[in-house]
């Protein structure tokens, strides 16, 4: 099949699943529901896979048969493309890994959640293939919609609507942000085309307008990217959600605002009349490592696991903005081939943390201490998983990871490096020591500390409520299966090498517009494509941060740590961090007033 | 109409914001969210804005003979209001599935999740 009939069928597939599934599911009895939400999920796979080989050289398809100047157009480069089949890969795991999920509430809605699972995967494809700025905005909130009906999906508890409330009125304001700049950018060039507002913008000199309009456009991709001091909601949700939910939404819609940040800037804004290379660079490395350091910090302090993976995730996108922010073409090849593996294994892990919570009701690190001994081959994937999380070799987060560092390395031999083996040796340990406590019963039982702010996990709602049942074999395979996948992308250097070609067509504009405007003559060639394998420094500083995050995880378990008093300053300050994360809707919008005027004055002042 | 109406659309989208920002009823804070979007309307339209033209309505106009408003971005408008209905009419029903189950609208009382 041609590209342009694949393009727009990467879209169609997913939501006449869900439509079809939505009716049906009244009728079809279980069984049926997940014949065919698989059904749909593999065609979208195959369909992602059969156009990838297009992506190579820019695949596009205007719809409705109209040219690029007037209709819309749908384009995948092999980013775009990778990452639509990373959500269709992760989408087909979580359909396998629910077949037996939500036994009861089945009668007239078994269809309801894998059709929102398909429609939120319509979302995701959609806004990794558009190149229109209006239809990202579209796609944008179709995916927030599934994404905010699938987190409050537990409708019997208060807690989900609570993180589905957040999580939908902060990211629908980003999103209404976002419009008002990109109407900001339809006034000052009539364009809503990707390729077209880039060219059009270069004729113009940068002036505040065009500051403000990328900064308005980027709160909404921050705050799916979940960026500090956008992040709030993340937790919340990822605590609150179905694990099947958390799994996609860490996994791969996090990510997609990374990708749209790169995708905006690269586009529209890195000609001669948009943001100057080094505000950029300035900007959002800084953003990277303050979200890094700080999501480390937060994931070090937690004791529900739910919200421990979640942080781990904020503190991995800072890592994936800086690998962005550096705008050359290693800095993007390391993101996303890190962005791909971490995927896998932060799916994985929250499928684990999701047989927990179906054997025991809980999720509390501290409460489950050596409850789950007799689920040894769960605790070895965790520990896998977590040590993959940390930089381990051959998975591919260390590969990503080492070319992330060695990107960065170039620009700022030693901080930014060290931001990298930190942020990945601590949220590595946490998730390590959470993993020998629980599965293992390493070490004395954690005090509980009563008066802190904290969510406990525990009093979880099983999500499944048939405890006699044995597991559900799916629920240990799929896990198993996405770890090794996070080798295969570390191990077959074809992957790398794909990523990093992928990689220098997306950091070259004039390409893209060629492709996209259909412009005759064949478009230039690409600048080098930048080398994609291990070194032997990446491997070391793989092995150094795993070491780190195995010494940190031991220490933490065996010792009661240092018996800091309440009021030193360390203690102070994690507590006023914690407190600052109140659950609170209104303060998470004023974060997010403040992050956007800091933004903007950070890029004003460097035009 | 010059630079009013864009001013005008930033002031509604600062007053959304703080009426977010002070909510403390839930329903409240769906309706500045609204009025957060109705920014984004008001600039659309007055972008799209000419002076004596008219509805992009070919049916009734010979193309050519009088100036119309830009159609493109009363389109966006359009699947504005579509987009910004469905959200809205998700967040009310969470709203009111939290009332039934919580006996409570107010964000500030909801505390289950913190730390």
């Amino acid at each position: 099949m041609t590209e342009a009939a694949l393009l727009p069928l990467a879209v169609a597939i997913p939501l006449l699943g869900a439509a079809l599934l939505a009716v049906a599911g009244r009728t079809l009895p279980r069984t049926g529901c997940d014949i065919l939400a698989t059904a749909s999920a593999t065609a979208e796979v195959v369909c992602l896979a059969l156009l990838w080989p297009h992506s190579r050289h820019l695949a596009t398809a205007d719809l409705g048969g109209w040219p690029a100047r007037l209709g819309i157009v749908l384009a995948a480069d092999p980013i775009g493309a990778g990452l639509a089949l990373l959500v269709a890969v992760l989408v087909l795991a979580v359909v396998v890994y629910s077949w037996r999920y939500f036994d009861e509430p089945a009668g007239e809605h078994a269809g309801a959640f894998p059709a929102l699972i398909l429609l939120f995967e319509a979302g995701m494809a959609g806004f990794a293939l558009t190149g229109d700025l209006f239809d990202a905005f579209v796609f944008f909130e179709l995916m927030g919609a599934a994404a905010y009906a699938l987190t409050g999906y537990r409708i019997e508890d208060p807690r989900p609507l609570h993180g589905a409330l957040a999580f939908g009125i902060v990211t629908s304001f980003a999103a209404y942000c976002s419009l008002f700049g990109i109407g900001m950018l339809y006034a000052r060039t009539g364009e809503l085309n990707l390729a077209r507002l880039g060219l059009r913008l270069s004729s113009h000199p940068a002036d505040v307008l065009t500051v403000v309009a990328f900064a308005l456009i980027c709160t909404a991709l921050l705050v799916k990217a979940a960026a500090v001091p956008f992040h709030f909601w993340l937790p919340d949700a990822h605590a609150v959600a179905p694990t099947p939910v958390c799994m996609l939404m860490s996994g791969v819609m996090v990510e997609l605002g990374v990708y749209g940040v790169g995708r905006v800037y690269w586009t529209v804004f890195s000609g001669p009349g948009g943001i100057p290379p080094h505000a950029f660079r300035t900007a959002f490395t800084a953003l990277g490592v303050l979200t890094a350091l700080l999501g480390a910090l937060m994931c070090w302090q937690q004791r529900h696991l739910k919200r421990l993976l979640a942080f781990s995730t904020v503190s991995h996108v800072g890592l994936f903005l800086i690998g962005v922010a550096l705008l050359t073409p290693s800095g993007v090849t390391g993101t996303a081939v890190y962005v791909a593996a971490h995927g896998c294994v932060k799916a994985a892990l929250f499928a684990l943390t999701g047989v927990l919570l179906d054997r025991y009701g809980s999720v509390d690190e501290h409460g489950l201490h050596g409850r789950a001994r007799e689920l040894r081959p769960v605790g070895v994937l965790f520990l896998t998983g977590a040590l993959a999380l940390a930089g381990l070799p051959p998975f591919g987060t260390g590969l990503g990871k080492a070319l992330g560092e060695d990107a960065a390395g170039h620009w700022q031999p030693w901080l930014l490096p060290a931001v990298f083996v930190t942020a990945s040796a601590v949220t590595g340990a946490a998730a390590l020591r959470a993993g020998l406590r629980v599965f293992f019963g390493t070490g004395p039982v954690p005090h509980s500390r009563p008066g802190e702010e904290e969510t406990t996990g525990e009093g979880e709602e099983p999500e499944i409520r048939s405890p006699e049942r044995s597991l559900p074999l799916p629920m240990t395979v799929v896990p198993a299966v996405l770890l090794a996948l996070a080798v295969l992308i570390g191990c077959l250097p074809a992957v790398a090498a794909a990523l990093a070609r992928a990689a220098s067509v997306f950091t070259d504009p004039a390409r893209y517009a060629a492709a996209v405007l259909a412009v005759p003559g064949t478009p230039p060639a690409a600048a080098s494509t930048p080398a994609a394998g291990w070194t032997v420094a990446g491997v070391l500083l793989g092995l150094l941060s795993t070491v780190l995050a195995a010494a940190l995880a031991t220490a933490a378990v065996h010792h009661r740590g240092p018996s800091l008093s309440t009021r030193h300053w360390t203690v102070r300050a994690v507590r006023t961090l914690r407190r600052l994360h109140s659950g609170h809707l209104g303060d998470y919008l004023a974060w997010l007033a403040l992050g956007l005027v800091t933004l903007c004055v950070a890029l004003v002042t460097q035009i | 109409m010059g630079t009013w109406p864009y001013l005008a659309a930033g002031w509604v989208l600062l007053v959304a914001l703080y009426g977010l920002v002070t909510s403390r009823n839930l329903i409240h804070a769906i309706g500045c969210l609204a009025v957060a979007q109705s920014s984004t309307y008001l600039l659309l339209l007055a972008v799209g804005y000419r002076r004596g033209a008219t509805a992009p309505v070919y049916s009734d106009l010979t193309p050519g003979t009088r100036p119309v408003v830009d159609p493109v971005v009363q389109a966006l408008a359009l699947t504005d209001v579509v987009v910004g209905a469905t959200v809205t009419a998700l967040l009310l029903a969470l709203t009111i599935q939290l009332r039934k189950r919580h006996r409570t609208v107010d964000p500030q009382a909801l505390t289950g999740l913190k730390g």
